[in-house]
């Protein structure tokens, strides 16, 4: 058949189906919902792996982050007023870095709660008591000045890096650099403004939004050890020697095995767990279970849905055909080859299933839309998932067309001419 | 178009056979009880001959009309058209000396009704795949020959049985076949429209294409040159008219 013949076919597939309009529309319904849901599970798929995709970035895929847990027996044994001493101690830091292979370097921190004010403004901070290497594993950019350096920690200066929004909290801006920030009751020198990416995320990130970054050592001096929480007119006393340790490993390869070297090692030394692993990797490896699942359960409403689309073309085209049965013979009569009579029908529902399919795609975008207003979830509708779902379409009404194109092809051409 | 096509009349020296039955017999085998509708068949068709088949109904008229028509094979027998054995043609080609060589008209016209008059007249040029462009010239010269010019974007709903025949007669002469199969052409017509159709028929006839014909009536049969009278599906008697 030459292009020229595919194009008349086409247009007279398209013509017949006009002619019935609802008997079309609905025989289409199958497909468009099918369609629909492949779409939008690939939409909400792509959309939930791009955010933990994202989220990983931000924890840094190469790192293991331990944090200090105060461990549940704890609170019930003691008396509030008592010193609870527990979790990741300096010993662990440099045991980690020194006797785990594959183990790049460790970032200890010290995390603390004081009120930062500038001028007039006061807000309570999250200070980070950390090394320079902090700002290596836990890439942000950089708005204004610098961040930490060795010779800060060396000469025990009294300097701190502001995030973007505790800055904007304190009316700081770029300018501010190289102003004097009260932190607690010290002065610490503003040396930079970094750009927040903590919060939003299901993930936990390293750093927050009201962070203060400012060397270990000055805060060791300055703060102590001991952390005094005041709670309902109790004081309660902690001793944490450091809050966090971030871990780098060489390799992506090794994360996995380096966690649970570390696991083994923190449970070997400590008593009680006072202290979480967590495996941006593993949570990542999750979220893809968890992704997998989901589209598993989309993808088989997609899949019944797409299979009940196809019956319903094919019945809809037994029907047309046994209607047409008088054509077909005149077609026969003049010269129609089988294979013209297959073509025909083929295209007909292949046009059918192509427009349910076109329908499908505008719905398989609308739902995703829905989806990211109604609950927040992220969608994204990556172009290859409307390739994908338009071919699927097709390919139903070339598969499901196939046997009553078949059938019309076949019939006796004198009983058809004869067929009332 | 097929230029190769000579225009022969009826009262040439050498006329060219065009078709030959040898022997023919048709067989339906129907839930076990075996029907013999055509038996030892033995004609020929010459280059130009205007033949009708005559016969009661149940004379096998329709069934010889179907298998010159190459739309069924003999049971026994042979059948050459064209000098071709059609024992030998596949389904495909079977479809393609339908399309090139032969033209049908049939009693209730059988034009596809969605189609307009014109996309009828053209659906044997689609079939041999000419351009829309070609198809639609050739469309309107057969219009015209047939005198239907100006109905071509009519449906054939909107036509009388009369127009139906002309479109359905454009339409077998659209790849210039050599033979026109008629199946009682004028059953579902008036007398008046009727005899038009004949005149037409003897007019295709007269630039030298072979015609056959089925018809029950005698006054129909008259315009043809030769007759065939089938009994019981064998030929009872053969009349070779000499103009």
């Amino acid at each position: 058949m030459t292009s020229l013949g595919f194009l008349r076919h086409l247009r007279i597939g398209v013509k017949d189906l006009l002619r019935h309009k609802l008997r079309s529309f609905l025989t289409m319904l199958g497909v468009v919902f099918g369609v629909g849901s492949v779409v939008a599970m690939l939409a909400v798929g792509e959309g939930a792996s791009s955010q933990a995709l994202a989220e990983i970035r931000k924890l840094g895929s190469n790192n293991i982050l331990l944090s200090s847990v105060k461990p549940a027996e704890e609170e019930t044994q003691q008396r509030p007023s008592m010193m609870a001493v527990y979790g990741l101690l300096y010993e662990d830091d440099a045991r980690l870095r020194e006797t785990i292979p594959h183990v790049r370097r460790t970032v200890p921190a010290r995390i603390l709660r004081r009120d930062g004010a500038l001028g007039e403004r006061r807000v309570e901070l999250r200070l980070v008591a950390t090394t320079p290497d902090w700002f290596d594993l836990v890439r942000r950019e950089i708005i204004a000045g610098r961040t930490l350096l060795r010779r800060d920690a060396e000469r025990m200066a009294p300097v701190c890096v502001l995030t973007e929004a505790g800055a904007r909290r304190l009316l700081a801006g770029a300018h501010s650099v190289g102003e004097r920030v009260r932190i607690g009751s010290e002065l610490f020198e503003v040396i930079g403004i970094l750009r927040n990416e903590s919060g939003g995320g299901a993930i936990e990130t390293p750093d927050e939004e009201l962070d203060a970054y400012i060397p270990l050592g000055v805060a060791q001096k300055l703060f102590g050890e001991v952390s005094v929480r005041h709670s309902q007119g109790s004081r309660e006393m902690e001793r944490v020697e450091l809050h966090r340790i971030i871990v780098e490993v060489d390799a992506i390869d090794h994360v996995e095995k380096v966690a649970s070297a570390i696991e083994a090692m923190l449970s070997r030394c400590h008593r009680k767990k006072d202290y979480r692993i967590s495996v941006p990797l593993a949570l990542l490896r999750q979220a893809e279970t968890t992704k997998r699942t989901f589209n598993m359960v989309l993808g088989s409403i997609a899949g019944i849905s797409l299979l009940v689309g196809g019956i319903g073309i094919m019945n809809i085209m037994l029907a047309s055909v046994t209607e047409r049965t008088r054509e077909i013979g005149i077609r026969r009569a003049i010269g129609a080859r089988r294979r013209q009579i297959v073509a025909q029908f083929l295209l007909e529902s292949v046009v059918l299933s192509g427009a349910g399919g076109v329908v499908g795609l505008g719905l398989g975008v609308l739902i995703p839309k829905m989806i990211t207003r109604f609950s927040g979830m992220p969608t994204v509708v990556p172009l290859y998932s409307l390739m994908l779902s338009f071919g699927i379409s097709a390919a139903i009404g070339v598969v499901f067309g196939l046997y009553p194109a078949w059938r019309a092809a076949m019939l006796d051409p004198i009983a058809a001419l004869r067929h009332e | 178009m097929n230029p190769s096509i000579s225009v022969v009349h009826s009262n040439t020296d050498a006329p060219v056979e065009v078709i030959r039955l040898q022997g023919v017999s048709k067989v339906y085998r129907m839930e076990s009880v075996e029907v013999r509708a055509l038996t030892h068949i033995t004609w020929s068709v010459r280059q130009g001959d205007f033949w009708a088949i005559m016969g009661a109904s149940g004379s096998g008229k329709s069934t010889l009309l179907n298998l010159v028509g190459l739309l069924d094979r003999p049971s026994e027998g042979s059948y050459t058209l064209n000098g071709m054995n059609v024992a030998d043609l596949d389904d495909d080609a079977m479809s393609q000396q339908r399309l090139l060589r032969l033209g049908f008209i049939f009693q209730s016209f059988n034009l596809i009704p969605q189609l307009s008059v014109q996309e009828n007249i053209e659906l044997p040029l689609f079939y041999r795949g000419w351009e829309a462009a070609t198809c639609a010239r050739r469309a309107c010269e057969l219009a015209e020959k047939v005198g239907l010019a100006d109905r071509l974007r009519h449906r054939p709903a909107e036509l009388s049985g009369g127009q139906c025949q002309r479109v359905a007669i454009a339409r077998a002469l659209a790849n210039e076949p050599a033979v026109l199969l008629a199946d009682e052409p004028t059953g579902n017509l008036d007398s008046r429209t009727g005899t038009q159709i004949m005149d037409l028929l003897v007019e295709m006839n007269q630039e030298g294409r072979t015609i056959i014909m089925v018809t029950h009536e005698s006054d129909i049969a008259a315009y043809a040159s030769c007759r065939l009278h089938l009994r019981d599906g064998r030929i009872e008697r053969l009349e070779q008219g000499h103009p």
